[in-house]
């Protein structure tokens, strides 16, 4: 085998990268880079050839000076002259320049493309190897097309050899997977599938990856692998590992192909032929086997690659989850690793157990380990294991075991980690509802859960307890008493302040009679709080007031008193403000009839899955769906929003009842800091960070950055064309950040365009505090740019530095315009110029849901019209876009194509540019 | 599949970086230091497979160097968790006794050894001398 590095010719290299090594400072390191650069570049450029060696060592000093993170931009052509040499370590160098450095819409590809063919037709297996592996790695369309019609002739043809099957089989895959409509079907299909068959292991493996992804895209036309799979795997479950000499691991027989067969089978049902049934649960018994029989090896490389084969086998067991008896014994294999000393091994049984406590046939024998899975919940010493076990748990709860659960949830809830918190008070929550055969343990438990995790619970947790103590009057007495027992806490949580002011107020009187908890006990009690608490609880709690005037005339007096105070009647925030006045001019001029009429208690909310279940499904939903992430946060959100829509439409009948909801507009959802705790975590950035602003496009709240050390939350509301924002800087360390400051910039455009006007925050943020900045936004006229918010502080002596794109954009100054059908065609049709309307088709990116594109599009501030469009499922609508100098009318139309999985959005203003912005803004969202 | 295949030391200075999905360079140097990051502030009591953003991360230390791979949750965990240890065996055959400086100053090997052994994000070969054939193949040429 080869030295460190040979010959002459690398010193140059070896010396390179000491240098880089010895570099004191962050600046010598780029300067050293820089020079270097140069040298390439004008040795690239240099009348003499290059040999091979210097060429070489040129593209391996290029392709570290890129791992350090330095972009390369020249050498390209020059990589791709070297496909074209006839050595064998240019053309490789030349090949692994390109796959690592060059992406998949270079403009290079065509010459890249032209060496490639001429690889594949020298026959000779190096070069031809070399050229797929090119194919693999950059798979851009361009190569699609080039060469899709000819790896699978290469990877059938009976001549190839095995490695370069190995690459085609990959090959194909890959162009599968970005130009699946180049990708013929049909006549290779049969031998693709008898791959599997191939004397040579490595081919098989390649092959497996290869038909299991094509099997998940069309099952039927590869349904034909399951007996080879089975045939396969069976000859290498039952094989003394001395046939498979070159593919067994530490004594275990080929297990990384094993599992890709298991997984494989995964795309099908069980197997209907009896015999390959029989053959298959064979198989799946014999692994079984294999991990109580005494180890070959004492290597932990034995028993893991043991272990990888026997969890895919559990895998597929659960997903058949047709054989009980199987099932049973996985349950008991799993049991056994639950206390296993290997961390590795308990983590992946208490997942793995999550899946068979939901089959019917394993569901009991998953519990039997209960005891075990709470002593790992208290004594794992890594989060991601006390995860698992709370999902495990979470998974086995049933009647017979939930009160022991949610207990155990709790008290773990007192000390579990700040990242799963929030998780876990989903999760109570739920079965605390589920499982609650009487109210008062529901009621209790949420009130719990308050107290313990008060600032996990989000809203959908408080807003459930109250829907359910209003909707079951044999739980109301209860609920009043306990909130006040709770309530009597010198420091209570805000949303237990919620709970207790909602619940009070409608039925306070149901304690009244004991003199303990007379009205006026009640109201000094709720009023107690008030000045502690937010601007949104306050004007909770003043509809709380209103509500005792009508429950308790003795106390009208006193609340009449504290309505007119000063510090209610001149309140600086307007919300609090109009509450006080309109309540109190409300209890002084109204009737009582009047008055029991509009302070009337609740009416029962319709029953409908619990929104925190809704909640918690998206939360889990990411982790078992790959590359959805997206995905999953703007759905959260806009669901969210559609929730918060649906709640204010239950509630708008009721003049003073909107306590549920506080946010008058439809477009602020509820949602602020509700993904506070979701798993995002950006790494320390000091380039502009804007992942988060799509996700403001229909919604005002919420939390736009975060980092180990920061999170910023939002909340805003516009009115016409104005708009304020609310800040909020969350300090998660326990240190202070020192010299906080935050300032807003905007490019010399949209200086014009919009003016933003930012108050100063105070310099220093303690450790766990969180400070509110006051943004005032006026759009003067329309645009299409965005304000950037930069913050600068320092911690621990750094000096930290970030920029977050704030997420105003034009749609923000919507005013949304209810107009008749006529209206609207007449409108359509004065908007008929061409640059007026901007239409754009595009693919769906979500899920294609009526109710979430519903909720979408009022959060993005039109009004929804009905009944406009012939199409049901199309959807109308329009508003006016306010700015300082104009306002902009704006009609739009989305029409969905569920089959195509398409959109087609159409908008007309009177404005092009207007158009534009908006249908931009607009199609990212579905 | 496979997303990226990375090697990067206690000081958390990327040795070797392998991306079978596109990333910015940009996000890159981000996506790194959070991966290593997260290595470093676990120990060995805690298992090696990471819940990271939407997929999942799977580590092995070997003295001051880490293998960390990024892969989607469709994949079995302990059968890429002993892939790294495979890697690292051909590594160990190729350069007898792989060192990180071994992996700085011989990059592009080390590259080839990899190419030979995912590709596109999935595994293509296991054999340790078949993953090794082209490079014994090279050197013969270079020697003779």
């Amino acid at each position: 085998m080869p030295a460190v590095s040979k010959g002459d010719g690398m010193r140059g290299l070896a010396v390179f990268i000491s240098d880089i090594r010895n570099c004191k400072s962050k600046e010598a390191e780029v300067k050293r880079i820089n020079k270097e650069l140069a040298n390439i570049r004008s040795k690239f450029k240099g009348d003499k050839a290059l040999d091979g060696y210097s060429k070489k060592k040129y593209v391996c000093k290029l392709l570290f000076i890129f791992l350090l993170g330095h972009d390369i931009d020249f050498g390209h052509m020059e990589a791709v002259n070297l496909l074209s040499s006839n050595k064998y370590t240019e053309k490789q160098i030349g090949y692994l320049f390109i796959s690592v450095l060059v992406n998949s819409n270079s403009d290079l590809i065509r010459l890249i493309n032209n060496a490639i063919r001429n690889d594949l037709a020298s026959r000779n297996p190096t070069f031809m190897n070399l050229a797929l592996h090119c194919i693999a790695n950059v798979g851009s369309r361009e190569m699609a097309e080039a060469f899709v019609s000819d790896i699978p002739r290469i990877l059938v043809a009976g001549e190839t050899m095995d490695s370069v099957k190995q690459s085609a089989a990959l090959c194909l895959l890959r162009l599968n997977r970005t130009s699946p409509d180049l990708v013929p079907m049909g006549e290779w299909t049969a031998r693709v599938v008898h791959l599997l068959n191939d004397q040579h292991l490595g081919v098989v493996t390649a092959a497996t990856s290869l038909i299991t992804t094509l099997a998940q895209k069309s099952p039927e036309d590869f349904k034909t692998s399951v007996v080879l799979a089975v045939a396969r795997l069976s000859r290498i479950v039952t094989s003394a590992a001395i046939d498979l000499q070159d593919y067994t691991y530490y004594f275990v027989a080929a297990p990384w192909l094993s599992v890709k067969l298991l997984r494989l089978l995964q795309c099908y049902p069980p197997p209907e032929d009896a015999a390959l049934r029989s053959r298959l649960t064979e198989c799946l018994e014999t692994i079984l086997n294999k991990v109580q029989e005494p180890p070959k090896s004492k290597k932990v490389q034995h028993s893991n690659a043991k272990n990888a084969v026997l969890f895919e086998a559990i895998a597929l067991i659960i997903h058949h989850d047709s054989e009980p008896n199987l099932l049973v014994r996985a349950c008991n294999q799993l049991g056994q690793f639950l206390q296993h000393r290997e961390t590795n091994l308990r983590y992946l049984a208490l997942e793995s157990m999550c899946l068979l406590a939901s089959s019917e046939f394993s569901h009991e024998a998953v519990k039997t380990h209960i005891e075990t899975v709470i002593n790992a919940l208290k004594t794992e010493r890594d989060v991601s294991v006390r995860q698992r076990a709370v999902d495990l748990l979470y998974a086995m709860c049933d009647r017979s075991n939930s009160k022991q659960i949610v207990a155990e949830m709790l008290s773990y809830l007192e000390t579990a980690d700040y990242s799963i918190r929030e998780e876990i008070v989903l999760k109570v929550a739920i079965l605390a509802e589920k499982y609650a055969v009487d109210y008062t343990w529901y009621v209790d438990t949420i009130l719990n859960l308050i107290r313990i995790a008060g600032d996990y619970v989000s809203e959908e947790v408080w807003y459930r307890v109250i829907q359910i103590v209003i909707n079951r009057d044999d739980v109301q007495g209860y609920a009043a008493k306990t909130v006040f027992e709770a309530l009597q806490a010198p420091a209570c949580h805000e949303n237990l302040v919620k709970v207790g002011g909602y619940i009070l107020g409608e039925f306070g009187n149901l304690i009244a009679g004991d003199p303990r908890s007379s009205p006026l006990v009640q109201f000094n009690l709720l009023h107690s709080k008030f000045h502690l608490c937010s601007v949104p609880t306050r004007a909770l709690l003043l509809s709380a007031y209103i509500k005792f005037i009508n429950l308790f005339p003795e106390v009208k007096g006193t609340i009449q008193d504290v309505l007119r105070s000063d510090s209610q009647l001149r309140n600086a925030d307007v919300e609090l403000q109009q509450r006080a006045v309109e309540y109190l001019r409300l209890s002084c001029i109204a009737s009582t009839d009047i008055l029991a009429t509009v302070l009337e208690e609740m009416p029962p909310f319709p029953e409908r899955e619990s929104s925190i279940l809704a909640k918690l499904k998206k939360k889990k939903g990411s982790s078992k769906l790959p590359d959805l992430d997206d995905v999953r946060r703007s759905v959260n959100g806009s669901t969210d929003h559609a929730e918060n829509t649906e709640a204010t439409e239950t509630v708008s009948a009721h003049s003073f009842t909107d306590k549920l909801n506080l946010n008058s507009t439809p477009s602020s959802g509820p949602s602020l800091l509700v993904d506070v705790f979701s798993d995002v975590s950006s790494p320390a950035a000091t380039d502009m960070s804007e992942e988060h602003f799509p996700r403001f496009v229909c919604k005002n709240n919420g939390v736009i950055y975060e980092n180990q050390l920061l999170q910023i939350g939002l909340k805003s509301e516009y009115r016409q064309n104005l708009g304020r924002m609310y800040v909020f800087y969350g300090n998660k360390t326990s240190t202070q950040f020192l010299s906080f400051s935050s300032a807003v910039t905007s490019s010399d455009i949209l200086k014009t365009q919009l003016t933003v006007h930012a108050k100063t925050v105070d310099p220093m943020i303690e450790g766990g505090a969180q400070v509110q900045q006051i943004l005032n936004i006026e759009c003067l006229s329309d645009f299409s740019d965005a304000p950037v918010l930069s913050i600068q502080f320092r911690y621990g002596g750094t000096l930290q530095n970030i920029a977050v794109k704030l997420p105003v954009m034009l749609n923000k100054f919507f005013q949304p315009t209810e107009m008749t059908s006529q209206d609207f065609f007449q409108r359509w049709k004065q908007l008929g110029a061409p640059r007026q309307e901007v239409q754009k088709i595009f693919k769906a990116q979500h899920q294609m849901d009526s109710d979430v594109a519903k909720a979408k599009l009022l959060g993005f501030g039109v009004a929804l019209l009905d009944g406009v469009d012939p199409n049901p499922a199309n959807f109308v609508g329009a508003g006016i876009v306010h700015s300082k100098t104009t306002q902009v009318g704006c009609l739009l139309r989305l029409e969905p194509n569920t089959q195509a999985q398409m959109y087609r959005l159409t908008l007309r203003t009177s404005k092009d540019s207007v158009s534009q912005r908006l249908c931009e803004l607009l199609s990212d969202q579905f | 599949m496979i997303k990226f295949v990375l090697m990067v030391n206690q000081q958390g200075q990327t040795r070797l970086s392998r991306y079978y999905e596109p990333v910015e360079l940009s996000r890159r140097a981000a996506l790194e230091a959070a991966a290593v990051r997260c290595c470093l502030s676990r120990n060995k009591d805690q298992c090696s497979f990471v819940e990271y953003k939407d997929f999942r991360l799977v580590y092995r230390q070997y003295a001051a160097l880490y293998v960390v791979m990024g892969v989607t949750h469709s994949e079995n965990e302990l059968s890429i968790y002993e892939l790294i240890q495979n890697f690292v065996e051909v590594l160990d055959k190729y350069f007898s006794r792989v060192s990180e400086l071994d992996i700085m100053f011989n990059l592009d090997s080390v590259h080839v050894i990899l190419d030979e052994m995912i590709q596109n994000g999935h595994i293509v070969e296991t054999n340790k001398s078949r993953v090794l054939a082209p490079l014994t193949a090279i050197n013969k040429m270079v020697d003779g």
